[in-house]
């Protein structure tokens, strides 16, 4: 029974780290740029939730939506301001600094306004906990609310995709920018686009992240903001469906290495993993193999 | 005697840093400058400028980005500070920290050459999220070992050592994640502008070499390098190991500056700070990156009086520097403007700006 609580205490964990891998994945697809500072819009996201509960008193579910519209402003100015000036730039290391850059920013900047003590977040899932197996096991209503929200996002982003204009137009800038330029796509529209759905998806993501470890620090988000990324490079970066399973896995990995090996080497075993996999196959679980022409 | 343009080259750079060394000597000498904590602030940017300046090699000239550059400053300074705290009692202490660099090089060579193999054969950003994903193993793992030492010679133990007793006269010379303390401060702002001096030996006349421009013929077309018969796999790996054997070599520097030395110091955000100097210093530029190194380090130590606000004041420095350095419509606006200044035709401002 303690082994199912761990899967289960698992694919909850992937699921967050699922909904990040997503804005990831959208964002390196469209944009060949890694997003460093993804990981803490995720944490400026909590903050904005715990504010609008704490301060002003809001429901859980007004809380989210404030914080999404608060947080897809902010991921669409920080790429106004810092990204879109760099694109055609000689060298794309050159965003990644300039991502990193925001990254400091955004957690100095939280550290100022909001301090860096730890805050206590309180759930924002009000579901009681499951009991099944006479009492054995024990499923959080957070961890079936993370879930679900991770199975319909992932849903909803894949029907936005393939089926509306604005979603066609994404994986047309991300197959070839100037073709799909001269298509008549609003290339730098589609782009903020992408951000401002990823960051959004990083809102949902701090909300269910904090209510399932409650404590809020300035660099809350950095670590899961790796953690995703891994994901999303173990399914293969710029595919949906592999960014969903990436980060499922990484998350019961995570968790049944804590709970039978050790906690202290879990990252490192979540780490070799990827390299295994990547040794493998060198372009993630569902990633393509793009031949180089001469 | 002739000198070719890169051995000119080399002198500027090394003169360079031996005349900042004689600026700072004269002024600490001449009581001009008694503030310990710009002294305390020397070796360590002998230690950035080395680590800029090696992982420079691997981004610059081999043209891979690795954001593990941590994992071998780990490896060196936790094998040579281990090896002065066992043998400081045999030998002279400066024949032991003098062998104390043999030893964090090599292993730290070693380290690069086994992760250089699997590594190598991936590209673009899949390469830097494993080398990301290696250096925080060698972090996590090293943060768990336990060496302990009694009459009966070496424990070593993982995860925990309780449960696990030592002879009286024993002492646990690597706790877990406390780390190795008690190393003796053998570090000088010398001995680290003579470290420095060799590292811009080496990486100078490396990238002048045979190997060098195979290296970089390796980095500007893989396939046409391959074409006309360079060992694809060699080189990169060669580079790739002297880069780590130089951060190893940097690292048992930054060990024996301090008391205590703990493994997670050497996370993410330290490769991504060296990473950040050669970016800003010009990628592929050896004299950039000590330039950068050196100043990125002092900045936020300048700031200090700006005290809550420095690393948001870095921050956004940072941002600015980027964008007015890479963005396109700023390199535009720099040409007109030096154009102007200068009264030069626009091609040859262009090609000025080329060779800078």
């Amino acid at each position: 029974m303690s082994f199912l609580s761990y899967l289960i205490n698992g694919v909850s964990l992937g699921s967050v780290y699922a909904i990040i891998a997503l804005g990831y994945t959208m964002v390196y697809g469209i944009a060949k740029m890694l997003n460093f500072a993804h990981g803490d819009v995720i944490m400026v996201g909590g903050y904005v939730v715990y504010i609008a509960m704490n301060t002003y008193g809001l429901g859980a579910i007004p809380s989210i939506i404030v914080s999404m519209i608060f947080c897809t402003v902010l991921g669409v100015v920080i790429e106004g301001v810092a990204y879109k000036p760099l694109r055609g730039a000689s060298s794309s290391l050159a965003v990644l600094i300039t991502a990193i850059g925001m990254s400091y920013f955004l957690q100095n900047a939280a550290q100022l306004i909001f301090g860096a003590e730890t805050k206590a977040f309180s759930s924002v899932v009000s579901i009681p906990p499951l009991h099944l197996a006479d009492g054995k096991l024990t499923i959080t209503g957070e961890a079936i609310v993370t879930v679900a929200a991770c199975i319909v996002i992932m849903a909803a982003l894949m029907l936005f995709v393939n089926k509306t204009k604005p979603g066609r137009a994404m994986l047309a800038v991300s197959e070839d920018k100037d073709t799909a330029r001269l298509m008549g796509v609003n290339v730098n529209a589609t782009i903020s686009l992408t951000f401002a759905i990823g960051a959004a998806l990083a809102a949902i993501a701090g909300a269910l992240l904090c209510s399932s470890y409650p404590s809020l620090t300035p660099t809350t988000g950095a670590m899961p903001g790796i953690k995703a990324f891994v994901a999303a490079v173990f399914g293969g970066i710029g595919s949906i469906p592999g960014a969903m399973l990436g980060g499922i896995l990484l998350g019961i990995i995570e968790n049944l290495v804590k709970a039978y090996i050790s906690t202290q080497v879990a990252d490192a075993i979540v780490f070799g993993v990827l390299i295994g996999v990547l040794l493998v196959k060198p372009t993630g679980i569902f990633g393509k193999k793009v031949h180089e022409k001469v | 005697m002739k000198l070719t343009k890169s051995t000119k080259n080399t002198f500027v750079t090394c003169g360079m840093v031996v005349a900042a060394y004689l600026i700072m000597e004269l002024l600490m000498n001449g009581g001009v400058l008694t503030s310990s904590h710009i002294k305390s602030l020397l070796v360590p940017i002998c230690v950035y400028s080395m680590l800029a300046v090696s992982l420079n090699l691997t981004v610059g000239i081999l043209g891979e980005l690795s954001l593990g550059h941590a994992g071998f400053v780990c490896v060196g300074a936790f094998s040579g500070a281990m090896f002065t705290r066992c043998l400081s009692g045999v030998m002279p202490g400066w024949l032991c920290f003098l062998l104390a660099f043999v030893v964090g090089a090599i292993v730290a060579g070693v380290f690069g050459l086994l992760i250089g193999i699997p590594v190598l054969r991936l590209r673009g950003d899949y390469l830097a999220i494993v080398t990301l994903a290696f250096g925080e193993i060698i972090k996590n793992i090293v943060n768990v070992i336990y060496v302990g030492r009694d009459s009966s010679g070496f424990t070593i133990v993982f995860n925990s050592n309780a449960g696990v007793s030592l002879d009286s006269d024993g002492e646990w010379l690597m706790n877990g994640a406390q780390g190795v303390t008690g190393i003796t401060k053998y570090s000088s702002f010398t001995i680290g502008v003579v470290l420095l001096l060799i590292t811009l030996v080496v990486v100078l006349n490396f990238i002048n070499s045979r190997t060098g421009r195979a290296v970089m013929a390796i980095r500007d077309n893989r396939i046409a390098a391959e074409a006309t018969g360079i060992n694809v796999t060699k080189y990169k790996l060669m580079a790739f190991t002297v880069s780590a054997v130089l951060a190893g070599m940097a690292g048992v520097l930054y060990a024996h500056n301090y008391v205590i030395l703990k493994a997670k110091t050497f996370d993410y955000n330290f490769s991504i700070l060296i990473l950040v100097f050669v970016v800003l210093g010009g990628i592929g530029s050896v004299r950039g990156s000590v330039i950068a190194a050196t100043i990125l380090y002092i900045l936020p130590e300048m700031l200090r009086g700006f005290s809550e606000y420095r690393m948001l004041i870095y921050a956004i420095v940072l941002i600015i520097c980027m964008l007015f350095n890479w963005s396109p419509s700023a390199i535009e606006w720099r040409e007109k403007v030096r154009a102007k200044l200068f009264k030069k035709p626009k091609g040859k401002a262009e090609i000025d700006s080329d060779n800078a």
